[in-house]
């Protein structure tokens, strides 16, 4: 990249187009509230606050690799705290997703991780089963680690299913919405318009 | 010719305080009839209650003694203590408004002798200090009271209490009968210069203002450095201990859509005001920290700010505080933030916090006449029918300067409709 690219650079407005709340970033008046107020700071290797001055100085890699915006519970706190109300909880999601959708996003990032097999797991039939996103889990670090996980698990899982919480014929297949061609169809109009919002579409 | 008729040629206005005492004189002196009316016992405002000023850190009793001097030699003006406005009807030019008198069950045979203070025991908070201390319930609200005479707290009246003041009084001006009246007049324009007051700091939940001890609001401690206030000028805790590590929190209330949506303006200054008064007080061995979103020193300011900036007893954080935490063995308030200038996390230990609250007018939540219009921090715009006008801190956040500024031209105002509403009467 040569410099006049490097200057040319417009991270803020592709983040103002593409990313969900976007275009809240340039409210900032960077005072640190949300920062400070944010239960799991210390957690984050940059907090929103420098997450949106990154926006600004177009620092595109570094922003959409961090796993900052991954760590985010949505508790909400910086959403009532700040003083100029961005939807702070809100950006960290979009963020997150569009970093996702780009395939920028950290490898192996837990929170990735699990949202993409829960998300996976609940569009096949429209309803999450249960015991194939637990088993999914169990086995996302590989077979010997899955049994290890599966085994230590072994007493929580009988006990679901002494109490009928847990149904072990959901494994061949399971249960679903009853329009399922309805259903792929919702999914499917749901994706284009995200595309197109996203900047997606081909 | 004109179905515009006259009525009054004088001039009302609502308020005492620095702005309201510019803006009457002002009139009075271009030789209009002007009547003040002020809430309170005492005119004065909450300038009265500063211990100086900025940038020149001189004191504000000097500025007002040249301003009563001029109010006491006017006979243009008239000046209604304990007077509020109860309702105003009418238009420009020929306005009706009525007043409400309190009782300050003291007459003007009072020569401020402070007998009735000395023979009454029953005490009340302090208005003049924010209630941080007590005084006598026959008290003289301040050295600078204008006019000089005791006030009565309706709280004894009818009590043995009350009952030794007049006992005390030598010249038979304490009157325990005064009964509220009301006074309807005919005005031509009003003035509006009700001023302002500090934010309700309590509403800002993590700083704990009242909630955690040595946490205070910028006008208590404005209180504490003034030698005639609570701690006798000494920047004392509660404890009793000597604050000399004092932080600053800027934008208490100010530039958040949570609380007040506008900028404060002068809590910047006063804050680098303030941090001298550590200086004062502490010399070297004081110790004062800014935390800041950015400091707004306005124009010629900046000189003031960059003084302060070279001072090596003050230490600017650039970062809004996010709470306020506290340290049960030390008494300290801790502050937790991150700031903007690397994005470090810090918990930091003062012996005082002090919270520059914001400016919230004193009209808010109060009702006033329809005609006037209000911004949306309840700032006075002015009014429909062009008969009234916000001055000073009432219509806009404004430092002692240019709410003097401000009033000068509402006063202006006030006498063009006045002059206005004359020549289409005499036409």
């Amino acid at each position: 990249m040569t410099t006049a690219m490097k200057y040319r650079n417009d991270f803020l407005g592709e983040v103002e187009k593409n990313v969900e709340e976007g275009h809240w970033v340039r409210m900032c008046m960077q005072c640190g509230v949300c920062a400070g107020s944010c239960p799991l700071g210390n957690a984050w290797a940059h907090p929103p606050q420098e997450l949106f001055m990154m926006i600004r100085a177009g620092k595109r890699e570094e922003v959409l690799s961090s796993d900052s915006m991954w760590m985010c519970t949505s508790c909400y706190n910086c959403i009532v705290r700040c003083p100029r109300k961005l939807p702070i909880t809100h950006i960290m999601h979009g963020l997150a997703n569009y970093a996702h959708r780009l395939g920028l996003a950290p490898k192996g990032q837990p929170t990735r991780e699990t949202a993409t097999l829960f998300w996976n797991n609940l569009i096949k039939k429209g309803r999450v089963n249960e015991l194939t996103f637990s088993l999914a889990l169990y086995f996302k670090d590989g077979f010997v680690q899955g049994i290890k996980n599966a085994l230590n698990m072994q007493a929580v899982g009988l006990g679901l299913v002494k109490a009928k919480r847990l149904n072990p014929m959901e494994l061949l297949g399971g249960h679903g919405v009853k329009d399922q061609a309805g259903f792929k169809a919702m999914i499917e109009k749901a994706r284009q318009i995200e595309d197109r919002k996203k900047g997606f579409a081909k | 010719m004109s179905a515009s008729i006259a009525t009054s040629q004088t001039i009302l206005v609502v308020g005492g305080g620095i702005s309201g005492m510019t803006a009457a004189l002002e009139a009075a002196e271009c030789g209009q009839q002007v009547i003040l009316a002020e809430k309170l016992p005492t005119l004065g405002g909450r300038t009265a209650l500063l211990y100086r000023y900025f940038p020149k850190m001189c004191h504000p009793t000097c500025g007002l003694e040249i301003n009563l001097k001029r109010l006491k030699g006017n006979p243009n003006l008239r000046i209604m203590t304990m007077t509020e406005v109860a309702a105003v009807s009418g238009t420009r030019g020929d306005y009706t408004v009525t007043l409400k008198v309190k009782p300050r069950y003291v007459n003007e045979n009072c020569t401020a002798c402070g007998d009735c203070g000395n023979a009454v025991s029953a005490q009340i908070p302090n208005p003049a200090n924010y209630g941080l201390d007590r005084i006598k319930a026959a008290y003289l609200p301040h050295g600078m009271a204008y006019p000089q005479r005791y006030v009565i707290d309706p709280s004894i009246v009818g009590t043995p209490e009350g009952e030794k003041a007049k006992a005390a009084c030598k010249f038979g001006a304490v009157d325990l009968g005064m009964q509220e009246e009301t006074v309807e007049l005919k005005v031509g324009s009003v003035v509006w210069a009700t001023g302002w007051r500090p934010y309700d700091a309590a509403k800002i939940q993590p700083y704990g203002y009242g909630r955690i001890p040595n946490v205070v609001t910028s006008v208590e401690f404005e209180r504490m450095a003034d030698p005639h206030g609570p701690t006798g000028g000494k920047l004392l805790r509660a404890d009793g201990k000597e604050a000399k590590n004092v932080a600053f929190i800027q934008c208490a209330g100010s530039r958040d859509e949570n609380h007040l949506r506008h900028c404060s303006r002068i809590c910047c200054m006063a804050s680098l005001k303030q941090t001298q008064y550590v200086r004062e007080a502490c010399g070297e061995e004081g110790k004062s920290t800014i935390y800041y979103i950015d400091i707004r020193a306005i124009d010629r300011f900046e000189d003031f700010y960059q003084s302060v900036q070279n001072d090596p007893t003050v230490t600017f954080v650039k970062s809004k505080v996010a709470r306020i935490a506290f340290n049960e063995e030390t008494g300290n308030p801790v502050l937790h933030g991150v700031d903007t200038e690397g994005y470090h996390r810090y918990a930091a230990e003062h012996d005082l916090v002090v919270l520059a609250v914001g400016m919230e007018p004193e009209v808010a939540g109060v009702k006033l006449p329809e005609d006037i219009v209000l911004d949306s921090s309840n700032f006075i715009e002015g009014s429909r029918s062009g008969g009234m006008f916000g001055a000073g801190a009432a219509a806009s956040p404004l430092d002692v300067n240019r709410a003097v500024q401000s009033a000068t031209a509402a006063s202006l105002r006030a006498i063009q409709v006045i002059h206005k509403t004359a020549s289409t009467e005499a036409a």
